[in-house]
């Protein structure tokens, strides 16, 4: 087990110093001057230009710039927000609590729809119920989830008023930030009002960035249901006379879960990307939104900051789930 | 049927034309057939649409400010789906959208089919360092959700839809180049390979007239479904304001400019949208069709 580990994880360095170079590029690549891109469109005479070059070792040769970047980054120096002055890493820390919760909101939802859709579509194959499902998740998997959030929000909150067209809490409410976490801080605070507040306006966005997930993950549990129903050992148990209800849940599923979670851990990218659309939508406080203003305002190093840094979730939470498939399933730790 | 005299094995039929017997799958697939037709229809108005659609996209009626469509009180019989905020016929610009789309989707596959069919067989060719190299950058392309590393492309080169479809076009290189790669190493071992070889083929005939054509079908499969995915992205990125720009009638900068209407007019949100997901469902299903047909492990 520890040789498995140790092989996954030494294989995740080089990729994480790839992207470090993809991130270093970045502000090199941006046709212009960094310099005057910095500070914008004022002006800047050549003395202080020239002493700005050096300060941020712009006059030093690439490889020398790179090892800086890499040091900082390792000691946690992103640089700072052109706009705010903030430190990119303690901007990003401070939004991404919004993100988690509401990508683990809309995980939830997707599987709290997609595992029994999946399950029932696989056991009844080629039902009324197995095509609507399939039906439903193709549309799913193909849907515009920007447009797909429109829509819910013309409905659900503008015609029907149901819910919240925006953001994480109504303005009546304060809630002291003590986890990040909107529904365990109003929680914390006492005031119910604030707890079914942060819940409400959590609802639609959770649903819009759970839509494709659900899809995905219906389609691969029937799949794999289907794969796992025709196994010999599933015939055995029937042929036993152990109850159906049993066989599905106990022999079967089991089984079918495997590849279901390799899935689910790669929802997190698509989460993530998701997350871009969904909270400029409903004015989410995350670092999708954070990121999109910091492009539209050409704010580099928060963009290169953030995307480095979402590039180590992605990776991390890829790496978490292979170990994770290794202790569920020994065949892949001994497989070379 | 009439039974096909053989010289060679009495007896036996002769196997069927290879389109025929690809249709006689494909066409076996409700949902790929209408998939289809669907997809056969968007081509044609986006070819026709200057000559189908009522009004040009870009002229604006300033008498028919957000017209409702035709059905509801207020609309009209000329603008069938309406007129947005200022007085522009919404589904004249529906139709023309169908040409940026279709392009879009036909630009981005054929360049990263190029490249990464390229890439694919460089590295499906040449093992050791190249390969390393080459599968280590689509690595790291990989290791970014797509549409950010299509932002972060977009935002190093400016918005604008041509730089957004060549941002796509980067993000879907690496399964391009991975399936084409894998297929390669996985035909080079065969002895038709090694018997063309021995007869003195060049390494381009090898890579490029021996090998690539028996590649083909994941990759065709693969071209469909990131044809759907291309069109979902730049609609995403035009609706982030980093693709085509406005007044472009692209159906993603169609909803970014429509996103302040939701509260008073649903038809400037509701049909663009609408438009872009027939679109992408059509072509899915199409793939999903593709798929069955062309790959011989699900054939009997």
């Amino acid at each position: 087990m520890l040789q498995f580990f140790l092989r996954r994880v030494s294989l995740v360095i080089p990729t994480f110093f790839g992207v470090t170079l993809l991130t270093f590029a970045l502000i090199r690549l941006v046709p212009g001057d960094p310099i005057e891109l910095l500070v914008g469109e004022r002006g800047i005479d050549p003395a202080r230009h020239a002493m700005l070059r050096a300060e941020l070792g712009l006059d030093k040769p690439l490889l020398a710039q790179y090892a800086i970047y890499i040091s900082d980054v390792l000691q946690g120096d992103l640089g700072k927000s052109i706009v705010t002055k903030e430190p990119v890493l303690s901007e990003f820390l401070t939004l991404f609590p919004a993100t988690i919760e509401l990508s683990l909101c809309a995980i939830v939802f997707a599987l709290l729809l997609g595992l029994p859709a999946g399950i029932i579509a696989g056991v009844k194959r080629g039902s009324a119920f197995d095509h609507t499902v399939m039906g439903v998740s193709l549309t799913g998997y193909s849907m515009p989830i920007f447009w797909w959030g429109l829509l819910l929000m013309l409905y659900f909150s503008v015609y029907l008023g149901w819910t919240p067209v925006s953001g994480r809490i109504s303005v009546m409410y304060w809630v002291e930030p003590v986890t990040g976490f909107m529904l365990i801080d109003s929680l914390l605070s006492d005031d119910k009002g604030a707890f079914i507040s942060a819940l409400s306006h959590l609802v639609l966005p959770s649903i819009v960035l759970g839509t494709i997930p659900l899809a995905v993950i219906a389609r691969m549990t029937r799949s794999a249901m289907l794969e796992v129903l025709s196994e010999d050992y599933v015939r055995t148990a029937r042929a036993k006379g152990v109850p159906p209800f049993q066989v599905i849940t106990v022999h079967a599923l089991r089984n079918a879960l495997i590849p279901v979670i390799t899935v689910i851990g790669l929802q997190v990218g698509v989460l993530l990307a998701g997350a871009i659309l969904t909270e400029t939508i409903f004015a989410w406080p995350g670092i999708g939104k954070w990121l999109i203003e910091s492009v539209n305002r050409r704010d580099y190093p928060s963009v290169q900051g953030g995307v480095l840094l979402v590039a180590v979730v992605v990776i991390t939470v890829n790496l978490i789930v292979d170990l994770l498939y290794g202790l569920i399933n020994p065949r892949i730790r001994y497989a070379r | 049927m009439t039974a096909i005299p053989t010289e060679t094995t009495p007896g036996a039929v002769a196997p069927p034309h290879p389109i025929r017997e690809f249709w006689s799958y494909f066409s076996e697939n409700k949902g790929a057939v209408a998939g289809l037709v669907v997809f056969v229809t968007v081509v044609f108005v986006a070819v026709f649409a200057n000559l189908i659609a009522p009004h040009p996209p870009d002229v604006q009626y300033r008498d028919h400010l957000l017209t409702p469509p035709f059905w509801q009180t207020g609309g009209s019989v000329e603008f069938l789906l309406g007129t947005d905020a200022v007085g522009r016929d919404i589904l004249s610009r529906i139709m023309h959208g169908a040409r940026y789309s279709l392009i879009i989707g036909l630009i981005v596959i054929t360049l990263s089919l190029t490249v990464g069919i390229g890439l694919g067989l460089i590295a499906g060719f040449f093992r050791g360092v190249v390969e390393i190299a080459i599968m280590r950058a689509m690595d790291i392309l990989l290791s970014l959700p797509g549409l950010l590393l299509a932002l972060v492309i977009v935002a190093i080169l400016g918005p604008g839809l041509f730089n957004a479809m060549f941002a796509i076009a980067v993000v879907y290189l690496p399964h391009l180049v991975r399936l084409t790669r894998a297929a390669a190493i996985a035909e080079r071992s065969k002895d038709y390979v090694t018997a063309s070889q021995v007869s003195g083929a060049g390494l381009l005939r090898l890579m490029v007239i021996t090998v690539l054509p028996n590649c083909m079908a994941p990759l065709i499969v693969q071209a469909t479904l990131s044809f759907s995915t291309a069109i979902l992205d730049a609609a995403a990125l035009g609706f982030l304001g980093m693709g085509a720009q406005p007044p472009t009638p692209e159906w993603g900068t169609m909803l970014a400019e429509a996103r302040e209407f939701v509260q008073r007019a649903w038809w400037v949100v509701t049909f663009p949208g609408l438009a872009i997901l027939v679109t992408v469902l059509a072509l899915n299903l199409l793939g999903d069709g593709l798929r069955d047909a062309l790959d011989p492990r699900l054939k009997r």
